[in-house]
C-alpha cells in the first residue's frame, strides 16, 4: 500500500522527534511503534492527498498523551541520561547532553511545540492543528520554552522573577 | 499588520524562525536595532534552534530498528487476529486441527492425505505466529546454536536453520510447536521491510520417502512443502508471491542438502 511505503519513510523523523520528546531511546521507539500500529488501525480516517506527516504526528501526539496519562505518576527521569547517537566527529558531546537534558526539563506541552517547530520545521498553523491547540497558545508556549531553555543553558537569570507553577 | 510598528513577542519568535514576511522583518529589525538585549535574546533563540537540530540530527541517518519497520508495513493486529480466528474456525470445520488433538493417529473422516496435512499445519502455525510483533519466536537468532541444538534434541533429528540472507531473509529465531508425530520446529525469517517467512520442520512417520515440491494456498498463506526421508518441510508466507516463495523453497532445499 502506498501509505505503508510513506510510513516507512517517515520513521526516522518520528524517531527523532520521539527521542527528543521522551528522553530515551527505548521509550521513544516504543512510542513510535505504538504510533505506527495506531496509524494502521486508523488509516481509514486519513484523508488521501492531505499531509501524511502532519497526520502521523497528530497520531503520535495522541498516543503520547495517552501513554503519559497512564504512566505511573512516580516516574522520574533516569539519573543516567542515555547517550544520543553522535557522529564521532561531533565535538561537543557534553553540550549535546546538556541540551538534551534541558529539553527534558521543559514542561511537556512546551517541549512538544518547541520540537515540532525546531526539528520538524512545522508552520505554527501545522503545530496548532497537530497538537489541537489555538495558534496563540502555540506562540506563547514556544516563547516560554525558548526562554527557559536559554536560561538553563546560558545560565542567565530571568529578567523578572515569575511564579512558575 | 505590516505597517504596524508595534512588535509583539510572536513577531520575535517568528523572526527567530525566519518566518516573517520581508516587510515585517524590516520593522522587527529596526525595533531590535534599538534594543540590544532583545536582539541578543533573539540571536540566542536562533543559536539554540541550530543546536537542537544538530543534537538530534544523527537520528535521521540511523538504521530503523526491525520492529519499527515491520510495524510500518504490517496490517493492524486486529485484522490479523481476525484472520487467525477465521483460520482456526475453518481448520476445525474440516477436521484439520488434529495437531491439537490428543489422539492424532486416529483416522479422521475426510482426513486430508498425509502430505497436505503438513501444508495446513504449517499455514496455521504461520498465521498464528507471524503477526506477532514483540514475541514472534521463543528463541532468537542471536542464540542460533542453542536454538538449533534445542530443536534438534526435541525433534530427535538434526534440524538446521538454513541461511537465507542472500535472498534478503534473515533468521528471526524459532519455536517449538506440538504436532501430529511429536514436536515440530518453526523457524521464522524476516525481510528488511518486515515480510515474514516460516519454515515448519517435522519428523515423518513413513520414512524413506521423498516428494517433489508441492504448493498449497490456505487462507492467504502460501506453502511449499516437501518430504525428505524422515523429515517433512513446509515453507509458508502470507507476504510473498508464489514465485518468490518457490525461489526461497529451492534455496532452503539447496542449503539443507549441502
Amino acid at each position: 500500500m502506498d501509505e505503508g511505503k510513506r510510513l516507512v519513510e517517515l520513521i526516522p523523523r518520528l524517531r527523532r522527534y520521539a527521542r527528543a520528546l521522551v528522553g530515551d531511546r527505548a521509550t521513544a521507539d516504543d512510542l513510535v511503534q505504538d504510533t505506527l500500529e495506531r496509524a494502521w488501525a486508523k488509516l481509514h480516517l486519513y484523508r488521501r492527498g492531505t499531509d501524511l506527516r502532519a497526520w502521523l504526528f497528530t497520531v503520535m501526539h495522541n498516543v503520547h498523551v495517552n501513554r503519559v496519562r497512564s504512566a505511573r505518576p512516580t516516574d522520574v527521569l533516569d539519573e543516567e541520561m542515555p547517550e544520543l547517537a553522535q557522529r564521532p566527529t561531533q565535538p561537543d558531546a557534553l553540550l549535546v547532553r546538556d541540551l538534551d537534558r534541558s529539553i527534558g526539563r521543559l514542561p511537556a506541552d512546551q517541549r512538544a511545540v518547541l520540537l515540532l517547530v525546531t526539528l520538524e520545521d512545522m508552520s505554527y498553523e501545522e503545530v496548532a492543528r497537530t497538537l489541537g491547540i489555538p495558534i496563540g497558545t502555540v506562540m506563547s508556549r514556544l516563547s516560554r520554552a525558548r526562554d527557559k531553555l536559554r536560561i538553563m543553558l546560558l545560565g542567565q537569570p530571568a529578567p523578572k522573577l515569575k511564579v512558575v507553577k | 499588520m505590516s505597517d504596524e510598528s508595534h512588535v509583539t513577542e510572536a513577531d520575535l519568535q517568528a523572526y527567530a524562525d525566519g518566518r516573517l514576511p520581508q516587510a515585517r522583518r524590516a520593522v522587527v529589525e529596526a525595533w531590535l536595532a534599538a534594543r540590544p538585549e532583545e536582539a541578543e535574546r533573539v540571536a540566542a533563540y536562533r543559536r539554540l534552534g541550530q543546536e537542537v537540530r544538530a543534537a538530534y540530527e544523527a537520528m535521521l541517518s540511523e538504521p530503523v530498528p526491525e520492529r519499527l519497520a515491520s510495524a510500518a508495513v504490517r496490517a493492524p493486529q486486529l485484522r490479523r487476529f481476525a484472520a487467525v480466528a477465521a483460520w482456526m474456525a475453518l481448520a476445525a470445520a474440516i477436521g484439520g486441527v488434529a495437531g491439537w488433538n490428543l489422539r492424532p493417529e486416529r483416522p479422521v473422516a475426510q482426513a486430508a492425505p498425509d502430505t497436505t496435512v503438513i501444508a495446513r499445519r504449517a499455514a496455521i502455525a504461520h498465521a498464528t505466529y507471524s503477526p506477532e510483533v514483540r514475541h514472534p519466536v521463543e528463541v532468537g537468532a542471536d542464540d542460533e546454536q542453542h536454538l538449533v541444538n534445542w530443536l534438534s534434541k526435541r525433534l530427535g533429528v538434526k534440524v538446521r536453520a538454513p541461511k537465507l540472507d542472500e535472498a534478503g531473509m534473515s533468521l528471526v529465531g524459532g519455536r517449538l510447536l506440538p504436532g501430529d508425530n511429536g514436536p515440530v520446529a518453526q523457524f521464522m525469517y524476516q525481510s528488511q521491510t518486515g515480510r515474514r517467512l516460516t519454515l515448519y520442520v517435522r519428523t515423518e512417520v513413513a520414512r524413506n520417502r521423498e516428494t517433489a515440491f508441492r504448493y498449497a494456498r490456505e487462507n492467504n498463506v502460501g506453502v511449499f512443502y516437501w518430504i525428505d526421508h524422515d523429515v517433512g518441510y513446509a515453507l509458508a508466507s502470507a507476504d510473498l508471491s508464489r514465485e518468490e516463495l518457490l525461489r526461497l523453497a529451492n534455496l532452503v532445499y539447496k542449503k539443507l542438502e549441502s
